[in-house]
């Protein structure tokens, strides 16, 4: 078990599952993508150790955002697109807490696009989950910032005209340091990303592709069912080659410009032998690599799921202890009544 | 200048006059600043009571000589209470011909005129747009008392041996100026020239040349005999005590240190730059060491979000900004109503709607304050008189915010934020404590469950056992704080958030009042018109007439107080600097027929302004 920079040791028993459920009914579409998300993250929080009060749980609005509600820890729905802002302020003053934050497509990378960029560009200890559904689920099925170009939905009846973002290529390009991606109907790679992005110093960003059968149903689909999994999803490990396939016997070689190509695996004629595919490391500083993985969409590539890059940098809110810390050192402890009598002063005597 | 008595002595014969307002000018470049605060100083030593108001060029870094490159000081000291820098110079020292052009025009008449000549050259006269030398006109010396100095040749001349350049000679112009004003108001030069040895100790070439030049022009003064006389401002009744100049702006940072402090909390700021509220930002970021953390976010929501973020893990959460800034953060104000957590807004107030005015005053957010968020949202809003007001209001605010489990707003303006003031310092053991109580008893614990008397739900900070809860913006149960869509739930929740702010009328206290309690006339006003009110009621008292005034500090609640007293007077006047807010609140809390005087000019109102009007409202009563 791994434990995290926030450890505190263990007083009371270990936590198990049942600590972290809260006493409310999660109030998520029948189906829903969230519950099982939910369930993991339930499922590993004991993993770290970390008493239920020094974890807080932040969300901004959309669907997934009522994520806090159903952690026995503490929470806070706060609003549309400024979660990151509010856990910065959180984690900043209190670096002790664990901070955790749910958001979603529309949420993060829509309203609050510009917290997200900054959360990341600062490195703050947050561990930020983005349910990423491609849709807004809570007002009932409009695009979002993920659909896919051409989306039809209630506001766009002709088809949507905007070219999508990839998440992860917005969350390396804004100097993401710890980048993941895991599935929700992939109970144990869920688990295990939860527990790196938790283990992770500073911003850890986590995309889960999250199915919304209301309103985007099967949007994952083309990746999750089970025939075809194989051949579509590269599972990515540090130190491994990027290969794939039900059999094995495909991978990713990189050519001119960093452009990936799918090659046949093999010592036969066309087949490239397994020395020439990239392997996986995830410690590269360069984010070439790691942004490189985050546009390879199915169908000309598998879709990457794993860790893309996770790197280390100092995280914002121990700069800042610091930089207090050494103000302290070097002017001592501030004295007010020293302060308020700073710079010109003068004395007006009482009249005799 | 307001002549009292003339006491004929041999030479020079000294005229005491009870106040005289000063303005010095020149290119920013010229060191008008450092000119202003040193004879502020003085005069202050002196025992005179003052107000000053710097007036920087809008324009970063303006070209020198330029219209827009003018940089002015404006003392107003006398042996009397002073609430205002003055409405206008009674002495204009002009260093360039676009200081001149600019600032002239303020000057009352028959004022004295002392202007720098060898500034005056054809290039200088070019910048400023005149195309002959004004100086040259007669009608000048027939309208103002002008005494032409080639100050620029002079102070050359005096430094003639200190082996300084022509260019640093040239800056030490502002200290012969400086000398010769010492001599006009007979300012002790001791300390002067100490101050000038201590401010230039880095540099003792330069603190040489700039006493040289100081104690040329005293001499110039002494030796030409100008005026045939010279000025003397009485001292004033001053409490005792250690003073300071202080800005608004300065002293609302200094307030959150010690509202920190006052509350034993850290302090957390968040904030984004913006004009005129940046400099509390700054000056926050240089007291790490005060247990205050600075946080210069993305953008003005962020800075609020960080704020908010840090007052529910138990920060005393901060944020300052002006115009757009308060439009971006209402939303986020609003959550931290619904989430009943504490939070100090400070809206330094500057002229809009959009980017408006930015470096210019203005009143205009106050129905904003009140009612600039959606749903019913009631917050309570603080405003500051005077700028060494900002730190008393700014401290009451926190003291409220951590009472009262709510944001508060605290309203200062540009006017507020960039004037001056002596300020005597307040000992920090002499201001009321008052620590924050996290409840960390789980027993009987309910996220929305209320003091009885303040109806402040308890503060729990995060990492206290036994405790763990989630709130949130959705509307809640008004004792589990669960999510609640109830309907008589959210009836009673928002009648519940009403009387909580409501309730702190309790803590408002007496009136600020000046004059008796009916009259034929009460001028009412909040904010930074303090100091001209005041100063225009007293004027107008004076006259026999019967006006008083009442100041507000508290916008929200009102004063319980105040609707009796208006019952007292025949006319009510609403002197704002914005197109009327206040007279609104009052015409419809109080039935009353309020009058509004109106200026959105982004300046602050003139005495003689307030006291025309008043004149025109409550006759001469002879008695
Ligand atoms: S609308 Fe979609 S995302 Fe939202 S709860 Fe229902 S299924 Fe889940």
């Amino acid at each position: 078990m791994s434990t995290t920079d926030n450890s505190t040791p263990l007083v009371k028993p270990a936590l198990s599952r049942k600590d972290f459920v809260s006493n409310q009914e999660p109030r998520w579409c029948p189906g829903c993508g969230d519950y099982s998300i939910l369930a993991q993250v339930q499922k590993v929080m004991p993993d770290f150790g970390i008493p239920r009060e020094k974890i807080v749980f932040v969300s901004g609005i959309g669907c997934s955002s009522r994520f806090p509600y159903y952690m026995n820890t503490y929470g806070f729905h706060t609003i549309h697109g400024r979660a990151p802002t509010i856990a910065t302020g959180i984690k900043v003053s209190r670096p002790d807490l664990t901070v955790w934050m749910a958001t979603g497509d529309g949420d993060s990378l829509a309203i609050g696009g510009n917290h997200l960029i900054h959360i990341l560009r600062r490195n703050v200890g947050i561990k930020i989950i983005l349910f990423n559904n491609r849709i807004y689920g809570l007002t009932k099925g409009q695009y979002s910032p993920t659909s896919e170009l051409g989306k039809k939905t209630k506001s766009t009846p002709g088809g949507s005209l905007d070219h999508p973002f990839s998440t992860l290529s917005v969350v390396i390009g804004a100097e993401g340091t710890f980048v993941a991606r895991s599935i929700d109907t992939e109970l144990q790679h869920l688990q295990a990303m939860l527990k790196r992005a938790g283990d992770h110093k500073g911003t850890a960003l986590l995309e889960v592709y999250q199915n919304c059968p209301v309103f985007n149903d099967d949007a994952f689909v083309y990746i999750t069912e089970k025939t075809n999994k194989a051949d579509r999803v590269l599972y990515l490990e540090h130190g491994k080659p990027l290969v794939f396939g039900k059999d094995k016997n495909k991978g990713i070689r990189i050519g001119k410009n960093f452009t990936p190509e799918v090659v046949e695996v093999g010592e036969g004629p066309g087949q490239v032998p397994l020395s020439e595919i990239a392997v996986h490391d995830e410690t590269v500083e360069n984010p070439s690599y790691a942004f490189m993985l985050s546009r390879m969409e199915w169908p000309e590539f598998p879709v990457p799921i794993g860790v893309l890059r996770n790197v280390i940098r100092p995280a914002y809110e121990e700069l800042v202890a610091a930089q207090k810390e050494r103000m302290v050192a070097t002017r001592g402890q501030g004295n007010v009544d020293k302060l308020l009598r700073s710079g010109e002063t003068w004395v007006i005597e009482p009249e005799n | 200048m307001e002549q009292q008595t003339t006491q004929p002595s041999s030479p020079p014969p000294i005229q005491v006059v009870e106040s005289v307002v000063i303005r010095f000018c020149g290119d920013s470049g010229d060191g008008m600043q450092l000119t202003g605060t040193e004879f502020t100083r003085a005069s202050a030593l002196a025992l005179n009571d003052l107000a000053t108001l710097p007036d920087f060029p809008a324009e970063i870094r303006a070209p020198a000589g330029t219209l827009f490159g003018v940089s002015g000081y404006q003392i107003n000291f006398g042996s009397q209470d002073i609430y205002t820098p003055g409405d206008q110079p009674d002495v204009l020292v002009a260093m360039n011909p676009a200081a001149f052009k600019v600032n002239l025009p303020d000057l009352v008449p028959g004022g004295i005129l002392i202007v720098n000549t060898g500034a005056f050259t054809a290039k200088n006269l070019e910048l400023a747009g005149y195309p002959h030398n004004p100086l040259d006109e007669e009608s000048l010396g027939q309208r103002y008392r002008l005494v032409k100095i080639d100050i620029s040749k002079l102070t050359a001349l005096a430094l003639e041996d200190s082996g300084l350049g022509t260019k640093d000679a040239g800056r030490c112009k502002n200290f012969w100026a400086l000398g010769l004003m010492f001599w006009m108001y007979q300012r002790e030069t001791e300390r002067e020239l100490r101050s000038i040895q201590e401010k230039f100790a880095k540099k003792p070439e330069l603190a040489d040349a700039n006493i040289r030049a100081f104690k040329a022009g005293y001499s110039y003064g002494e030796n030409t005999e100008m005026f045939g006389q010279t000025f003397h401002v009485r001292p004033a009744k001053i409490a005792p005590g250690l003073y300071r100049n202080v800005t608004g702006n300065s002293a609302t940072a200094l307030g959150v240190v010690c509202a920190g402090q006052l509350a034993n909390l850290p302090v957390f700021f968040g904030g984004y730059p913006i004009t005129p509220a940046s400099d509390i930002l700054h000056e926050l970021s240089n007291y790490l060491n005060y247990n205050v953390t600075t946080f210069q976010a993305e953008d003005e929501i962020a800075g609020v979000g960080s704020a908010i973020g840090a007052s529910y893990s138990g920060s005393l959460g901060v944020t300052a900004t002006s115009g757009p800034g308060i439009s971006l953060k209402q939303e986020a104000i609003g959550l931290a109503v619904m989430l009943e957590l504490p939070l100090v807004i400070i809206n330094v107030q500057r002229g809009g709607p959009s980017t408006g005015l930015p470096t210019k005053t203005e009143q205009a957010d106050l129905l904003q304050a009140l009612y600039g968020r959606h749903g019913e949202c009631p917050v309570p809003v603080l405003a500051a008189m005077t700028p060494s007001d900002c730190f008393h209001t700014v401290i009451e605010a926190a003291r409220i915010a951590t009472k009262y489990m709510t944001p508060v707003f605290m309203l200062s303006d540009g006017y507020l934020a960039n004037g001056s003031e002596p300020w005597r310092v307040p000992e920090m053991s002499s201001l009321p404590k008052f620590p924050a109580a996290f409840r960390t008893d789980p027993d009987g614990y309910m996220v929305y469950g209320r003091d009885p008397e303040t109806l402040a739900r308890a503060w729990v900070r995060p990492g206290t056992p036994g405790l763990e809860h989630r709130i949130g913006g959705i509307e809640k149960h008004q004792q589990t704080g669960n999510i609640s869509y109830d309907a008589d739930n959210h009836h009673q929740m928002v009648k519940t958030r009403a009387a909580k702010v409501a309730g702190i009328a309790r803590e408002a206290g007496e009136l600020i009042t000046c004059g008796p309690p009916e009259g034929d006339l009460l001028v009412v006003g909040w904010g930074s018109t303090y100091g001209a009110i005041t100063q225009a009621v007293h004027t107008m008292q004076k006259e026999g007439r019967k006006v008083s005034s009442v100041h507000l500090r508290w916008l929200n609640p009102l004063n319980p107080r105040l609707g009796p007293y208006l019952k007292g007077f025949k006319r009510i006047l609403v002197p704002e600097m914005n197109n009327g807010q206040l007279v609104r609140i009052l015409r419809s809390e109080f039935l009353v027929d309020a009058e509004g005087l109106n200026k959105i000019q982004g300046k602050p109102f003139k005495v003689s302004e307030l006291c025309h009007a008043i004149a025109e409202r409550a006759p001469k009563v002879q008695n």
